[in-house]
């Protein structure tokens, strides 16, 4: 064993003398970091505060002021005694992201469980039917509020993102060019100009006496950023698909949209979902910029959190944990993603070898 | 018989083409419907409201003061124009050396999670998982907060460096002090570069008409380092550095990076080089192992089959996405106006709040980042037919 336990070291840290420099220098610097990080985060750290007071005179970390906020953080200023809705909606969320991840129920009746659990959601966080009080949408927060324009907007960008990258290869030039103008307008400005857009420049687009509340704006103005995204690398899928495939539909009659939906973009979509997942990791990222235009997500409820005086100067343990908070969330989407690619390219091997 | 219903085919909505025809036409219809009901909604709200539409504000006095400007002067009494201006070059300028410290970490990096040293590389993959999986804004806050709120004050200020101080104030850091002899150097360089660009080419087609190789890289280096060196020199070595000196409460001397900057531009360098990181290995990675055999086999030593067969193969696959993290680093210094840097859609924010224009204020936003877009997509265009393999099918 320890035998083993050298040559292992010898063939992977110590195998020449630069690379036993590198090691060295590393080890040093960890030496010297992980340490104090250690006692910060978890010796000294206080847990639990009745007081801030507590905190103030501690050496270490302060995640008690998460304990203590931790409702604040993931419902926002949602009505205290009602925020078992919010709770029910992120585990409706977590189910639904569950469900579609399964390799078997990648079926078409899953887009009907996403319209209903997606209604549900609505429907709980709204209430106004009997036993759920109403509740209006400028009171949702938190980590609700950022899976809801995470989730939602992707629901709604991905269909139209398939029929404007249809759009971009179709052969009418005017859908093309309208098509292709918008996605790179869209991809070539800043998110943030588009939430601008949308928070001071709609209402006055819109006619005198109809107004689309504030959380309505950011969504729409998130859809329309993500689908030129998504179309891009659905546009991508459907680059892959042999010609072959196109014209075999087109031999066996079947019109465009019939050629597309049972033909193409089964097989396109299906070699689109790695890519997608990270589209889908970005997108998420993106939704805490809503903080700019003033929206109430996780990471303004962060950060209004610290603005309360007897917390303040925590900003280091509040910004860990919601880098923890977005960290679960994209990485497990990402280790799914890859896992995905490699079973799906292993699968694609194997159709060809069989043929 | 034959003529009348080829006729009446030409008109029939089953015919693929009128029915193309029709629905462009429909299409574009809709667009300008949708197009004249937002522009006359908005003329509408715009009289009610009583905001005069155009770009006149421009030539109105600002009022309002930024806290750091570069290469251009700004005080409050100037034009909305000028702050813009502004802006802008703050854009441009922690964008640049972002850029360029992106690509250097990212480059390392890169290479790290390709190591043979276990540690190496798995630090160098955490590295890379953790920064991605983070939302850069989530990143900004961070580094903004542990500046200005854990940092202490210039009187205690950290030196990691001697002459580098961190302090809740931001970075202060030593500087050249200005000589005329830089400037010559500076021309030197480029005189430097260029003879050694045309001594490349010369060097290139002689071997290519005579077989005779030239050493142009080295003699390349030398023109390009020694030109400015034998000016140096001639000068009499002229080299001082200005160090930053705690006087009262803050430093004076040499240059202080703001903490906004100081935040933006470490969040946003690390953050990219997290995304570079991985184009490198992907590009390292894309070139066969039989490239390198058949170069050792050819009798080629290591670096030349580096320079010449490798990096050319690894440069065609990394660029392109490379050029995209650029841009991407780029648009994300928006970001800024989270942290208070005054960046153009930072000072465009403000001047949207003070004069109303909000349409025009996002207009002038959305065409700086297009012009800016469009300019690096056309040198994309242009760099990848130039290293596209010749007759590719692709």
């Amino acid at each position: 064993m320890g035998a083993r336990a050298i040559r292992w070291l010898r063939s992977n840290l110590f195998y020449s003398v630069p690379s036993s420099l590198a090691t060295l220098v590393l080890l040093y610097i960890a030496w010297k970091l992980v340490p104090p990080f250690f006692d910060w985060a978890f010796v000294n750290a206080v847990w639990t505060a009745p007081q801030p007071s507590v905190c103030r005179s501690a050496a270490g970390a302060c995640w008690a002021f998460i304990v203590e906020k931790h409702r604040f953080i993931l419902f926002g200023t949602y009505p205290y005694d009602q925020q078992w809705r919010p709770g029910l909606g992120i585990l409706i969320f977590l189910a639904l992201y569950f469900v579609s991840a399964l390799r078997v129920c990648w079926r078409p009746w899953l887009a009907w469980v996403w319209l209903g659990g997606l209604t549900l959601i609505g429907v709980l966080m709204w209430g106004g039917v009997p036993g759920l009080p109403y509740v209006g949408d400028g009171s949702w927060g938190g980590l609700m509020l950022t899976l809801i324009l995470a989730t939602f907007g992707i629901a709604a960008a991905f269909p139209l993102s398939i029929l404007l990258a249809l759009g971009r290869r179709s052969n009418m030039p005017a859908v093309r060019t309208a098509c292709v103008l918008y996605i790179e307008l869209i991809r070539g400005v800043p998110l943030i100009s588009l939430l601008f857009m949308a928070s001071v420049m709609l209402p006055l687009f819109l006619p005198e006496g109809l107004t689309i509340d504030k959380l309505l704006r950011a969504q729409i103005a998130m859809v329309m950023f993500a689908v030129a995204y998504l179309a891009e690398v659905v546009r991508g899928g459907l680059q892959a698909i042999p010609n072959g495939q196109y014209e075999a539909a087109e031999a066996l009659g079947l019109s465009y949209w019939r050629k597309m939906l049972l033909i193409i973009l089964p097989q396109a979509l299906r070699i689109s979902i790695p890519p997608l997942v990270n589209t889908f990791i970005a997108f998420f990222k993106d939704t805490s910029l809503v903080v700019i235009i003033g929206l109430f997500d996780l990471l303004t409820a962060v950060k209004v959190a610290l603005n309360e005086p007897a917390w303040s100067g925590y900003g280091m343990e509040a910004y860990l944990f919601a880098s923890l908070v977005y960290f679960v969330f994209c990485f497990s989407m990402s280790k799914y993603s890859q896992r995905l690619e490699r079973d799906l390219s292993r699968g694609r091997r194997h159709i060809l070898r069989e043929d | 018989m034959s003529a009348a219903p080829r006729t009446r085919r030409s008109w029939s909505l089953y015919d693929l083409r009128v029915r193309a025809i029709l629905y462009q036409v429909l299409l574009v219809l809709a667009v300008g419907l949708v197009a004249w009901f937002l522009v006359s909604n908005t003329a509408h709200n715009l009289e009610t409201r009583q905001i005069a539409s155009g770009f006149g504000f421009l030539k109105r006095e600002a009022g309002f003061a930024i806290g750091e400007t570069t290469l251009i002067s700004y005080s409050a009494a100037d034009t909305y124009l000028r702050a813009l201006t502004v802006g802008v070059l703050n854009t441009f300028r922690v964008s640049l050396i972002g850029i360029v410290l992106a690509t250097v970490l990212g480059t390392l990096i890169g290479l790290a999670r390709l190591s043979h040293n276990w540690l190496l590389s798995k630090l160098a993959a955490g590295y890379v998982e953790t920064l991605r999986n983070v939302p850069l804004l989530v990143q900004l806050f961070f580094w903004y907060t542990v500046i200005s709120d854990n940092l202490p004050g210039p009187r205690q200020a950290l030196s990691p460096v001697s002459g580098v101080f961190l302090s809740n104030r931001g970075i202060a850091l030593p500087v050249l002090h200005a000589h005329p002899a830089h400037v010559w150097m500076a021309v030197a360089l480029v005189a430097g570069a260029i003879a050694a660009w045309w001594l490349t080419r010369w060097a290139r087609r002689r071997q290519a008409l005579t077989g005779q190789p030239f050493p142009a890289l080295a003699a390349g280096s030398a023109l390009v380092l020694g030109l400015p060196l034998i000016v140096f020199l001639a000068f009499g070595a002229p080299f001082h550095l200005e160090r930053p000196v705690l006087r009262g409460f803050n430093f004076t001397g040499g240059a202080t990076l703001t903490p906004e900057f100081a935040a933006l531009l470490g969040g946003l360098t690390t953050y990219t080089a997290a995304f570079i990181a991985e184009i490198v290995r992907a590009g390292v990675l894309a070139v066969d192992r039989g490239q390198f055999e058949a170069a050792y086999a050819l009798g080629l030593r290591p670096r030349r089959a580096m320079r010449l067969v490798v990096l050319p193969q690894a440069l065609r696959v990394i660029v392109p996405p490379l050029t995209s993290q650029f841009l991407n680093l780029t648009k994300n210094s928006s970001l800024a106006v989270a942290i208070g840097y005054p960046d153009l859609v930072s000072i465009a924010n403000t001047t949207m709040n003070q004069t109303g224009q909000a349409i025009e204020g996002i207009a002038i936003i959305m065409a700086v980042y297009l012009t800016i877009s469009l300019s690096i997509s056309v040198f994309m265009n242009w760099y990848n037919k130039r290293i596209a393999l010749k007759g590719a099918r692709r």
